[in-house]
């Protein structure tokens, strides 16, 4: 336990108090439903912890145990030491939000340096300091346009290429609102073209969102998709994931107005789903329209350069009600791990992971196209991602490839009516030629017995 | 000497990782789609280590001195979490994986909801939400929910105290409620009479953080619950302030409906500069059903369907509640989060936890009775994990709060939160947490002291506070002018090329 006090130095604190029992702070709560008693098991020492803790971990097979071809918006890549080298100091890992400016001038130059490479890697002009996860980020993405507009455009359009569990948290994030959302809706076709989306955007329309690469891994420039968007006075979100990036054309380059995206392929640990790292990238023009914090820069009394929380007034402890979002935290110490690992690939690094993210996917995706009964179906450029129609339910083959140790794809049909008996697939650097000639080897072997 | 930013220590072809070659045949890059330049920085190994290094020693944190800032519970964060944390069958698992190989990460779930529940006395818990501000967003929606589920549709006004805190009138208009503040009552209460006037038909609720952020225990809790169920309302508890409660009292006892507990507060996860936090929200029995989607639940199978021989005979697995308000974010929230609480909370077992509310509130206690006479105290009550003193003096008009607080950074430490709350003038939070021993509360009222007698003698050492910083007081007018919020990526690396 962390608790320091000895019973002398309690005698002596209760006595400067002018109570004689610690009891006595209490008056205030309702005597009915004061001090109950826990149904919580009793205290164990750190030693004890650590071997529960272990035990519970063990019942789990990790990454390490299986080899795995899982993404679907959560990638397995190799970390760098250093990464978690730095997040472990405990001058990052334990301080507050830097609200004081001259005694968190680590914190906030970490932030600017987040927010420098964020908007590199993007292909935009301004990042803030980061929002919850991809999905969140893609939320404040619809809010942000939404208030751009005053309220008067309700019509939201989202690509069911974007990742469903982001299209859900936005539905979750517009409850009550009068945003429309269309585009995604039962009977389109989920690996339409971009283009297709078109004929959705009217004069009404705030948003069109998008994803690069897409949920099925495939890439598409969408410069005539932001056109459209553009004509009609929308604006166009795409939504990405920034490992990507090193090899891929910015999405600042299709004229996106927002960019967000998961940045957990970024360095951080898969932690069965958090903590992870919304990025949001936009145009100078609506930095003050923007949600989450920012670093600028300045100087101090002494000509110094520094950094500070800035444009603070948007936020909801100045504005109160009139606040951009009711967001109080960034994803701080993920940022900073991502910033770690983006200096620690540097130019270099990020192009070499990307490309061989790149090469092992579309090695595997020829493998398994050239198997009876497996068709791999993008047939436009795609990333580290593919989507294959399997001869058998999904869940089947997970099955037996998890007796092989192999982690199987995701299960489309899950979340696709029309998907049924198709896995989504990804490969990383982490899989050797071995692991992809062992996953096909094994696939082919697949029966329905 | 000031540390350069990342882009300035870049030098061309300079490198720190490596990949290898590609053990497979290549195939053609997509034309059309790649980059022409990739302007990042190119360091090695041991710049980027030093660049942090030198970066981390510009903060305060709590590793390095008291952090007394009221509302943000800044107490030790133990190193065993960040190693639980980190065990590989944790930390290495994908969050879509088939259920079967994490029965581990959902058992740890599981029961995080149970203990969570059994501690705010709420019938479920979602561990989904990321953050306090995401939890209150949360807990609105499951309130609006159950109220349009029961045809109450023209409910659409929310009752903020002025005692609250600061996110709560943001999260109310961002699900799109008519915020209505309360006013407090001479002890720091909310008025009756206020809350009377506004109990009518329209009320979807109350959001109610108690304790406030006075740091006081509202003397009439069980009338201002009683008064809002009477008139339909809901009772939504912000448990930022928890640590005062923890095994005093279960907010569910009291009638709350839905509260949110702060992992990075009350359960000493790092705040980690700004996040991750963790916001789980606990509910009454007739608001389980619309829990964001999933909840982690637990089902005992009957003998016979156990296969082979294993003697395991619970499963954990995902529920969706039947009425879910849906998901607020992607995957199982933040997993790494829940093992470091959950870890504390086996560490304290039930009368540990009991004993860590009873220290944080001696321990505020113990520095208010120090500080009594050198600072005023505007509601002059036994407070709970935290006060208010007034940052101010009738006799030196010129020292404000903040000029306090600046030159508290000369004695070593970080300030409380100042200006909030805003009933308070000039006000300075202070929130010592259980973790800081009798001596380093003793330096603090020392240094607290000293500084009231300077502002008395020496005015201007404290106007120009600080003077031992890493930097001085910040031009924030520039900043927000200029706007100055990336590096001149073109300007560092274009000339390289």
């Amino acid at each position: 336990m962390y608790i320091p006090h000895t019973d002398n130095d309690r005698e002596e604190m209760l006595h400067a108090v002018g109570v004689k029992e610690i009891e006595e702070l209490f008056t205030d709560v309702p005597s009915a439903h004061i001090f109950p008693e826990l149904d919580i098991p009793p205290a164990l020492t750190e030693m004890e912890a650590v071997a529960h803790l272990e035990k519970i971990s063990q019942s789990n097979q990790s990454v390490r145990d299986l080899t795995c071809f899982l993404g679907a918006g959560a990638y397995n890549h190799f970390t760098p030491a250093a990464v978690d080298s730095i997040m472990r100091r405990g001058e990052f890992l334990t301080a507050y939000t830097p609200y004081q400016p001259e005694i968190s001038q680590g914190t906030l130059q970490a932030i600017f340096d987040y927010q420098s490479l964020v908007a590199t890697l993007t292909g935009m002009e301004v990042s803030n300091a980061s929002h919850y996860d991809g999905a969140t980020a893609a939320a404040e993405a619809v809010n942000m346009a939404y208030a751009n507009f005053r309220g008067k455009k309700s019509r939201v359009v989202l690509s069911p290429a974007l990742h469903p569990q982001y299209r859900e948290t936005i539905r979750t994030y517009t409850r009550g609102s009068v945003i429309d959302i269309v585009g995604e809706t039962d009977g389109i076709d989920p690996h339409g073209d971009p283009e297709d989306l078109i004929s959705f955007i009217d004069d009404n329309t705030a948003l069109v969102m998008v994803q690069y690469p897409d949920f099925f891994g495939r890439i598409y420039d969408f410069r005539k998709l932001a056109e459209a968007a553009h004509e009609k006075g929308a604006l166009i979100s795409i939504s990405t994931n920034p490992l990507s990036l090193g090899l891929l054309t910015p999405p600042g380059e299709f004229n996106a107005d927002i960019v967000t995206g998961e940045g957990q392929a970024l360095g951080l640990p898969l932690s069965y789903g958090g903590p992870y790292l919304g990025l949001f990238a936009t145009r100078k023009k609506f930095v003050r329209k923007m949600a989450g914090r920012l670093a600028g820069e300045t100087v101090d009394v002494n000509g110094q350069r520094g950094f500070v929380l800035t444009l603070t007034a948007r936020e909801q402890h100045i504005r109160r009600e009139k606040a951009t979002s009711n967001i109080c935290t960034n994803q701080g110490l993920m940022a900073l791990a991502s910033t770690v690992y983006m200096s620690m690939l540097g130019k270099g690094g990020l192009r070499e992971v990307a490309e061989l993210c790149y090469q092992k996917a579309h090695y595997a995706a020829k493998q398994i196209n050239s198997l009876p009964n497996y068709v791999v179906l993008n047939d436009t450029p795609f990333f580290n991602e593919f989507m294959v129609r399997c001869p058998y339910p999904v869940d089947k083959i997970n099955q037996d490839l998890l007796e092989r140790e192999i982690l199987g794809g995701y299960d489309l049909g899950l979340e696709y009516v029309s998907l049924k008996e198709h896995m989504l697939i990804a490969v990383t650097e982490m899989n050797s030629r071995q692991d992809i000639e062992l996953l096909v080897s094994t696939l082919a072997e697949v029966s329905d017995d | 000497m000031t540390e350069p930013l990342l882009c300035e220590l870049s030098v061309p072809d300079r490198r720190a990782t490596r990949f290898p070659e590609a053990d497979v045949p290549k195939s053609e890059l997509p034309t059309g789609f790649l980059r022409d330049d990739l302007p990042m920085p190119e360091l090695s190994e041991l710049d980027v280590i030093r660049h942090f290094t030198r970066l981390s020693q510009l903060n305060y944190s709590i590793d390095s001195g008291m952090y007394p800032l009221g509302s943000c519970t800044m107490k030790y964060n133990p190193k065993v979490n960040e190693e639980t944390a980190r065990l590989a069958g944790f930390s290495a698992v994908h969050p879509l994986q088939p259920i079967s190989t994490v029965q581990g990460s959902l058992e740890l779930m599981y029961t995080l909801q149970e203990y969570l529940g059994e501690i705010g006395g709420f019938a479920s818990v979602s561990l989904q939400p990321a953050a306090g501000a995401h939890g209150e967003f949360t807990g609105l929606l499951i309130i609006l929910a159950y109220h349009n589920a029961n045809g109450e549709t023209k409910r659409d006004k929310i009752l903020v105290p002025d005692s609250a805190h600061g996110t709560n009138p943001a999260t109310s208009s961002m699900s799109g409620l008519k915020v209505v503040e309360l006013k407090s009552d001479a002890r720091g209460n909310i008025d009756l009479e206020a809350l009377r006037a506004e109990c009518n038909d329209t009320l979807v609720g109350l959001m109610f953080t108690n304790p406030n952020t006075l740091g006081l225990f509202d003397e009439n809790v069980e009338e201002v619950i009683r008064l809002v169920h009477e008139a339909g309302g809901l009772v939504y508890g912000d448990g930022a302030n928890m640590n005062a409660l923890l095994g005093v009292v279960r907010p569910g006892d009291l009638g709350f409906d839905v509260m949110h507990y702060n992992l990075h507060k009350t359960f000493s996860t790092p705040h980690g500069g700004g996040g991750p936090g963790s916001g789980p929200v606990g509910v009454a029995a007739h608001l389980v059903d619309y829990l964001p989607d999933p909840v982690v639940g637990c089902n005992p199978i009957p003998k016979s369907e156990i296969k082979g021989g294993d003697e395991k005979t619970d499963i954990y697995h995902f529920i969706h509640p039947p009425k879910s308000i849906g998901r607020v974010k992607s995957f199982n929230g933040h997993f790494a989060m829940m093992v470091r609480a959950y870890t504390y909370i086996r560490m304290y077992g039930p009368d540990g936890l009991r004993k860590i509310a009873e220290h944080a509130v001696l321990n505020a206690n113990y520095l208010y009775s120090q500080l009594r006479d050198a600072y005023h105290i505007p509601y002059d009550r036994v407070c709970m994990h935290e006060f208010v003193v007034e940052g101010r003096w009738p006799d030196v008009p010129d020292i404000h709060a903040l000029d306090i607080s600046k030159r508290m950074m000369d004695y070593g430490l970080h300030p409380p939160t100042n200006y909030f709350p805003l009933i308070v003038h000039e006000s300075l939070m202070i929130e010592p947490t259980e973790t800081e021993s009798k001596q380093t509360l003793d330096a603090f009222v020392e240094s607290m002291l000293n500084i009231a007698e300077e502002a008395h003698n020496s005015p201007e050492l404290l106007q120009n506070a600080p003077y031992t910083t890493p930097i001085g007081r910040l031009d924030e007018v520039k900043a927000a002018k200029e706007l100055v919020l990336c590096c001149d990526v073109g300007a560092y690396f274009s000339n390289q090329e």
